[in-house]
């Protein structure tokens, strides 16, 4: 038995190893930092207990990140289940060359957020004007990355297009698992198709909600390549989210510790909105 | 009942609409690529009337493209064939003992919880213990994305071994082989779908990376694609369509490879998800 068991242990020793010193091990140290003044680089550092702690809930700085990332992230959860539930309905009717349009709709999650973001960044600043100008719309004749109040949307609209891709292609999915008898019965009872959509569809696709939901919000959440690339967290700092704050203060502005005692935060925050929303979503799930 | 037969034409004209608003910034990133700043000055939108094939060759000298091309390639293959070997091993102790025995229970658990942990709490410990270990290379970035895939990975494998039934590797076992070789002759080979999948979400993830390379690779002969554009992007500054061939060719390969892999691609990607 034991020859049997042994190979077991061995299979997961090297993985254990490798990821309690690569992922526990800095978590642990990004706590304890957290605890002292450390800056980053030489050896010299003190213990100074909560100070960071209560510093972070008195800075604007990081008010301002949180407020922007909560708003940002609840916007783009928000539009892209709505956006991606429409395509995904539209993909599954009956449509001519089915399968190419999928194909098309969910090539944006495969590029590079990056990159993209750097497309945008042109296409705000030197493309869209143009269109605002010719149709004598102010508020699209400038470049909104550049306003300290319509930055944000620009980011929401980059960040909106590439993640309707995975939740459409998700919504489909789940769109695939209804048997259309459930349709044919229903279009006997004389139901319409606002009816249809909420007696039968929206409740047989409910566990893909939660699932969209989850990563929609959690993903969003942790937006940091798409602000690098459109406005690095400005005008000012209208658009830095809180990952952006904790790489810019860690790395440049010698807020090591500051920041590690922020990434505590942010952990808590993220994992407490992860399991109140899967609780509170399966529970719909169950009523419906 | 006829409605459902025939085509909607109505949902069809509104999902071609929708393509448009996926298909312009790639069409206008194509043609900006391939023009010169006379051109652009006439029209942003226009198709270019000439083709300026060497504003390719002027961004592959200014970014030394083949060699982050390189660097990009040798990360995410061998992050790939790295993860598919490990995690579906430790999946596969975990999922078969879990039942019995607390360790492997307390394992999966373990590493699954990480899923919730985002990578900012690690990312200023990280740089500190990578540049103290010599690991700010593209080795150092491939065990990386390795460990920081398994998460998620042990989840998905785990849920599919158990899928398995047992009986085959008691069948192995009874006819004398070991627990090695019933893992790599028998689970390994049917583990084939859920690998596809595995080895599609790395693939897409680890070449697409922007933030650890930032944080850990210093050395430019290093730079992946995705940091030789942000890197370049201060001197790209003035000339545009440069930047556009820039952009375009760290974005075609894995344009190239949808396009042959598009329908395993999205079945990867989305049994991963569901999972």
């Amino acid at each position: 038995m034991n020859k049997r068991m042994a190979p077991y242990y061995w299979m997961t020793v090297p993985a254990v190893v490798l990821f309690f010193v690569f992922m526990t091990l800095p978590a642990i140290q990004g706590i304890y930092y957290s605890f002292t003044n450390y800056n980053g680089f030489g050896k010299q550092y003190d213990f100074v207990g909560f100070k960071n702690y209560f510093n972070l809930f008195r800075d604007d700085n990081v008010g301002n990140a949180y407020w922007f990332t909560f708003k940002f992230a609840i916007v783009v959860t928000i539009l892209t289940n709505i956006l991606s539930l429409l395509i995904a309905l539209g993909l599954n009717a009956k449509i001519k060359f089915r399968n190419f349009f999928r194909g098309i709709y969910f090539l944006p999650n495969i590029l590079s957020v990056l990159i993209v973001g750097y497309i945008f960044n042109y296409l705000f600043s030197n493309v869209f004007p143009i269109w605002g100008q010719n149709l004598g719309i102010n508020a699209l004749s400038t470049n909104i990355l550049g306003s300290e109040s319509l930055a944000w949307i620009g980011i929401v609209i980059v960040a909106v297009w590439q993640s309707v891709a995975l939740n459409t292609i998700l919504y489909l999915a789940g769109l695939q698992t209804i048997s259309p008898t459930l349709y044919e019965a229903s279009s006997i009872d004389g139901a319409g198709k606002w009816r249809e959509f909420w007696s039968i569809t929206f409740p047989l696709i409910a566990p893909f909600f939660t699932i969209n939901m989850v990563l929609a919000m959690k993903n969003s959440l942790m937006v940091f390549d798409q602000i690098v690339a459109l406005t690095n967290g400005g005008p000012g700092r209208a658009t830095q989210s809180i990952s952006h704050l904790i790489y810019t203060g860690g790395f440049e502005g010698g807020e090591y510790a500051y920041q590690s005692a922020n990434s505590v935060i942010y952990f808590i925050v993220i994992a407490v909105i992860s399991i109140l929303q899967i609780r509170f979503l399966q529970r719909r799930e169950m009523d419906l | 009942m006829r409605s459902r037969l025939g085509t909607n034409w109505l949902v069809m004209l509104l999902v071609v609409l929708g393509t448009l608003f996926i298909l312009f910034p790639l069409y206008m990133t194509v043609t900006i690529a391939l023009k010169n700043p006379e051109q652009m000055a006439q029209s942003v939108f226009a198709i270019p009337t000439t083709l300026h094939w060497e504003n390719f060759a002027s961004a592959i000298d200014m970014t030394n493209f083949f060699q982050s091309f390189r660097n990009s390639a040798m990360v995410t293959a061998s992050t790939v064939v790295l993860t598919l070997l490990s995690n579906s091993m430790v999946a596969y102790a975990i999922s078969r003992n879990m039942e019995k025995r607390k360790f492997f229970k307390g394992l999966y658990y373990y590493f699954v919880s990480a899923m919730f942990i985002p990578f900012p709490i690690i990312m200023l410990p990280i740089v500190k213990l990578t540049s103290s270990l010599e690991m700010t290379n593209l080795l150092g970035l491939t065990l990386l994305h390795t460990v920081y895939g398994l998460a998620f990975n042990v989840f998905v494998y785990v849920g599919y071994i158990r899928s398995i039934p047992v009986t085959l590797e008691e069948a192995a076992f009874v006819d004398g082989a070991t627990t090695w070789g019933t893992f790599w002759r028998i689970i390994f080979p049917l583990m084939a779908p859920i690998s596809a999948t595995v080895g599609i979400l790395t693939c897409l993830s680890t070449y697409n990376d922007f933030l650890l390379p930032l944080v850990i690779i210093s050395d430019p002969s290093q730079y992946t694609l995705p940091l030789v554009q942000y890197v370049f992007q201060g001197q790209f500054n003035t000339d545009f369509n440069l930047a556009f061939a820039s952009y375009l060719l760290a974005l075609l390969p894995m344009i190239i490879i949808y396009l042959f892999a598009q329908k395993w691609i999205i079945n990867g990607v989305t049994q991963g998800s569901i999972k």
